[in-house]
């Protein structure tokens, strides 16, 4: 029981408990809190960090000598592939999302996540998505070319199986995840934090993980798109990347990295958070320059962006740009060198308290520097025409991910242990821990640079011996071993610190951010009232906080009438402007991950009348999920005595829900716009590349369903702003002339689609036609029929003058389907016609 | 620490990219060479550094004189020192990767030899002629050849470590790769990119005759059609 709890404030706060507690026995299942479902997304990630260890312990025992034959080249290569796969999105991308779902609203002063329903469909997608990839090895039939699926050897052609299909499948499928926390992450930063918070007051760690969800929201989505592509092209035979068919596998390289790259810095970037947030506490100092920090955080996000290229030096890139791609590589160590100034700065005018998880940190900032420098050298063409694809790289980008992501980790696990358990990690078994993982790390790569060097490829299930390879791997090996071993203390260690440690008191490290201000351990609701915090470091300034939060002393200490109520804030300032009811436990996200479930896995087995019934079903779902929302009698049925002042944001224009709108149509945008660049690449790149003289697609129906889309959008926005001007007047009716004209531009749009003479299974050209035909009919069919939700919603009375917020929501994705046809319908018709006519 | 060079020049086995037989891979053995001495004294000053900023005693800061210190430390060490070395690295390093390029060369005429890579497998024709070798591949030492790669099937990699770096072989597409070695001997390859189930034993042996016995080798191919 926490030391905050009193006798006065007892009562109030076992009603919080039960307005925001998670359902008993099975209904566990229906949490949709933040921090039950940040810690399953962390307790997940481990398990599936250690099947990815056991992979790469296979590997080396392989490796240890040569010409062994323990594991069959296919067996080693299913291991490799899923090792990448399964490190890379099943542990290093959910369990940082995980740790940044659980930190991030108690870090910024609030109760929850804005969207507490999409955590627990993360949550869902990523475990489901999660099993499905990891049981194809179990069945010996895992994607067996790679993580990162270079086609042709991923198509079907070179790999008839299913194995590709399961990665392909399977990942989309954990996107899911990292899309939703990335617009979740990114709207509760901007929109939830504490009275006063503005921008510069935010805990650097904030920054850090604003940073990671914009990243997440721009560079997922060509990964997205580049599997549906590929795996269109291997269960429908559109050629895409299949050079006779006018495609081209290099496409695929661009798209895979341009995901690829940011994702290096999605994941460094929440580690360097952690150093950031734990260096300033045991240097018992405030961050030397944090707007350094901050900038530095920005200026890594954008280069991050412009470097893919650096992955495919080798594939025949023209010369001026193996330059600039060279140059702007580089570019990344000075605001990296920024950070890591900044950080001897603080120690440097600090006292420090060497306790372990600066241990870590130390062993961070040895083997992430190692890794950084390494990385310069392979940004330089000529030196990594040498050593790409070869064990040097593999050395450098261990280093580079273990060093920026898993040391900081176990740092920031060691600091906010006790936040969960209430205890004390130890410190005994705990440095014992980290001296095997630090020397087995460095034993096991550190030599593997010049294992590399000396011309051992990476991906080989076995080599020669004699050629100066072997005692270089028989290290290797057993580094990777002690290492296991100490992974292996560091979980007793942390296993046995639940039962025998010792008992933290509120704030052990002395921590000057809020989420040292919540009870210990943490209850549902973090704090039982949400104060004001005009200053980065609140519990500096204020150490009686803990206190007199739990005794509601401050904002929205109510709880009699039962909702689940946050503040919404102002984006920049922090100013309050509303309150966010937010929903309760629900069995919606468990019931549309199952469904999702359903359609991955009858994809995966080709039963396609399934899938589409899957579809349906989980459409259906995701359809009842909008129904319960606003004043409907399962979210905030209206009363009489609701809160004016602020108001709830339902009775407002703008709240949460058209902030993550105009996120999530950002991400699509860059989806559409990676389908863009492979229209484009395609085209000037591609080297049999076909076009027919005529544009396929009939112009008098594509246009006209042009013109009734651009009338609906037309009249939906007339009638949204007469609703801002106060006027609801013919609003239901406005509703459904607009779904009716919608109807008929998909119609039109469909048989646009069907009477075209497209062969999309022979011309990669009439693929990324259809591909692109059938993105805005699914953008058209979804405006209309949230638009006809929302005529009925009307005429039940669920939107109104004092409910308008939903019409105001649903405004952007109808601007966003207006312009990806007119967009779409200049890039794929006219360009093309007038290219012809030059 | 310096001896560690000296015990691994001119060793490391038949791919050492360390021992080069062409001047591809000196340039670029003695590019890593360089950056591999001033990275160590990069990490050892910083390593050294944090150690004693963490140790020492800081006195009395005022929150003035730590904003000084502050702008010194990430101006002169966020901002100098990766700049500087960043110029330094690309200054030294881009024209280490001109004698890869397959520009015309200063005298006579680069010999150009095909390589078409198959699972697994790497099939070498010399234009002109009808030869066709398997994994194997004759080329005059002391001059410039140009490798005109691309693939049959999957992605491939065509690397010989000990003359230049690697260059993909991919479908559709065709690479040209400067390489040459300086003497005559033998040189090993691998393929780089990873192909499927035997990428593992997808290696070649690279022959560098004299010019006179590698023209006459040629020379007797043709005779022979």
């Amino acid at each position: 029981m926490s030391e905050l709890r009193t006798a006065e404030n007892r009562e109030r706060l076992e009603k919080f408990d039960r307005v925001w507690g998670n359902l008993p026995g099975w209904g566990q299942l229906a949490a949709v809190n933040h921090t039950s479902v940040g810690l399953r997304f962390v307790a997940t990630g481990i398990v599936f960090f250690l099947i990815g260890g056991v992979l790469a312990m296979l590997m080396r025992t392989q490796l240890a000598l040569p010409e062994q034959d323990i594991l069959s080249a296919n067996a080693y290569n299913q291991i490799f592939t899923m090792h990448g796969t399964v490190m890379m999105f099943l542990f290093a991308i959910p369990i940082l999302e995980g740790l940044a779902m659980y930190l991030i609203p108690k870090m910024i002063g609030t109760r929850d996540l804005v969207f507490p329903r999409i955590s627990a469909l993360g949550y869902y997608c990523y475990l489901f998505g999660g099993i499905i990839i990891t049981s194809s090895l179990i069945l010996n039939i895992a994607p067996a070319s790679g993580w990162f699926m270079y086609t042709p050897l991923s198509s079907s052609t070179f790999s008839p199986g299913m194995g590709s299909d399961f990665w392909l499948l399977g990942i989309t499928f954990v996107e899911i995840s990292a899309m939703a926390a990335g617009v979740e992450l990114v709207v509760s930063i901007l929109r939830t934090r504490a009275n006063g918070m503005s921008l510069s007051k935010m805990p650097i760690f904030c920054w850090y993980i604003l940073a990671m969800a914009l990243m997440i929201v721009f560079g997922f989505p060509p990964l997205i798109l580049g599997s549906i592509l590929l795996e269109l092209e291997r269960a429908a035979g559109m050629p895409f990347f299949e050079v006779a068919g006018g495609g081209d596998p290099l496409l695929w390289q661009h798209l895979f990295w341009l995901f690829g790259h940011p994702e290096v810095y999605i994941i460094f970037l929440p580690g360097a958070g952690i150093v950031s947030t734990l260096i300033p506490v045991f240097a018992q100092r405030p961050l030397v320059g944090y707007r350094w920090v901050v900038l530095a955080i920005i200026i890594t996000g954008f280069i991050s962006f412009g470097l893919w290229v650096h992955h495919m030096f080798t594939v025949g890139i023209p010369h001026l740009a193996l330059a600039f791609f060279s140059v702007a590589s580089m570019l990344v160590a000075i605001p990296t060198g920024i950070q890591i100034f900044a950080w001897i700065a603080t120690l440097w005018t600090g006292r420090v308290i060497f306790h372990l998880p600066m241990l870590w940190i130390f062993g961070f900032l040895v083997i992430f520097v190692a890794g950084g420098l390494t990385g310069v050298m392979l940004a330089l063409v000529p030196f990594d025409w040498q050593v790409h694809d070869t064990h040097f790289v593999v050395a450098h980008m261990h280093y580079v991910l273990v060093g920026g992501m898993l040391f900081p980790l176990i740092a920031g696990f060691y600091y906010w242990l006790p936040h969960v358990s209430g205890r004390m990690p130890s410190d005994k078994l705990g440095r014992w821990g980290f001296w095997l993982a630090f020397i087995g790390f460095n034993t096991t790569f550190l030599i593997m640079h010049l294992t590399g060097l000396f011309g051992m490829p990476r991906r080989v299930y076995t080599y020669e011996a004699g050629l100066g390879w072997d005692w270089l791997n028989m290290v290797s090996s057993i580094g990777g071993f002690v290492m296991a071993i100490g992974i292996a203390v560091i979980i007793l260690d942390v296993v046995l610190h639940f039962r025998f440690g010792r008992k933290a008191k509120q704030n052990p490290w002395n921590a000057d951010s809020l989420e040292w201000a919540v009870e210990m351990p943490v209850s549902a609701y973090n704090f039982a009232s949400l104060p004001d915090v005009p200053t980065r470091h609140p519990l500096y300034e204020n150490p009686d906080l803990p206190q007199s939060i739990a005794d509601g002393k401050h904002g929205l200490s109510e709880i009699g009438h039962g909702r689940r109520d946050i503040y919404g804030s102002d984006a920049v300032t922090g100013k309050i402007q509303e309150i966010i009811h937010l929903p309760s436990n629900s069995w919606l996200p468990l019931q549309a991950g199952l469904m999702l479930c359903v359609v991955c896995l009858s994809l995966l087995l080709k039963v396609y009348w399934v899938a589409l019934v899957g579809l349906a079903a989980a459409v259906f779902v995701l359809l009842r999920w909008s129904w319960h929302n606003g004043a409907h009698p399962r979210a905030t049925p209206v009363t009489a005595d609701e809160p004016t002042d602020p108001p709830l944001h339902s009775r407002t224009f703008s709240g949460p829900g058209l902030w993550g709108m105009v996120v999530s149509m950002m991400a699509n945008g860059t989806l559409y716009a990676s389908l863009l660049f492979g229209w484009f690449y395609l085209w000037t790149a591609s080297p049999q590349w076909q076009a027919p003289a005529d544009g396929p697609l009939p112009l008098t129906p594509l246009i006209g369903s042009g013109v009734l889309l651009s009338l609906a959008v037309l009249l939906y926005g007339r009638a949204v702003a007469r609703l801002r001007q106060g006027s609801i007047r013919h609003m239901q009716k406005v509703f459904w002339l607009v779904a009716a004209i919608g109807l008929v531009h998909v119609a039109l749009l469909l048989w646009v689609l069907l009477s075209a003479p497209l062969n999309p299974t022979l011309q990669a050209h009439d693929a990324v036609l259809t591909v692109m035909l059938i993105y805005l009919l699914i953008h058209g069919g979804l405006s209309t029929i949230a638009t006809a939700m929302q005529a009925m919603r009307v005429n039940i009375g669920y939107v109104s003058l004092q409910l308008p917020y939903e019409p105001v929501v649903l405004m952007p994705l109808w601007v966003y389907t207006l312009g990806i046809f007119w967009l779409g319908f200049a890039a794929f018709v006219l360009l093309p016609m007038g290219w012809g006519s030059l | 620490m310096l001896g560690i060079p000296l015990l691994l020049s001119g060793c490391g086995g038949p791919f050492s990219t360390l021992d080069p037989g062409g001047p591809g891979a000196a340039g670029i053995a003695w590019l890593w060479w360089g950056m591999f001495g001033y990275a160590s004294v990069v990490l050892v000053g910083l390593v050294w550094l944090w150690l004693h900023a963490m140790r020492r005693d800081p006195g009395n800061i005022s929150d003035k004189q730590a904003q000084t210190l502050q702008n010194r430390w990430i101006f002169w060490g966020g901002l100098v020192l990766p700049s500087v070395s960043v110029s330094l690295i690309l200054a030294f390093g881009l024209p280490a990767g001109y004698p890869m390029l397959p520009t015309p060369p200063e005298e006579g005429e680069a010999v150009r030899i095909n390589v078409e890579g198959h699972q697994w497998r790497f099939e070498t024709s010399y234009p002109g002629t009808d030869i066709v070798l398997e994994n194997h591949m004759l080329i005059p030492a002391g001059v410039p050849i140009d490798v005109y790669l691309t693939s049959a099937d999957v992605i491939h990699s065509f690397w010989v470590p000990r003359l230049s770096g690697k260059q993909d072989m991919v479908p559709g597409h065709t690479n040209v790769l400067r390489i040459m070695a300086d003497e005559p001997g033998r040189f090993r390859g691998h393929c780089a990119e990873f192909c499927g189930l035997d990428h593992a034993h997808m290696k070649l042996v690279v022959e560098a005759l004299e010019p006179q016995e590698f023209d006459a080798w040629l020379e007797e191919s043709r005779t022979d059609e």
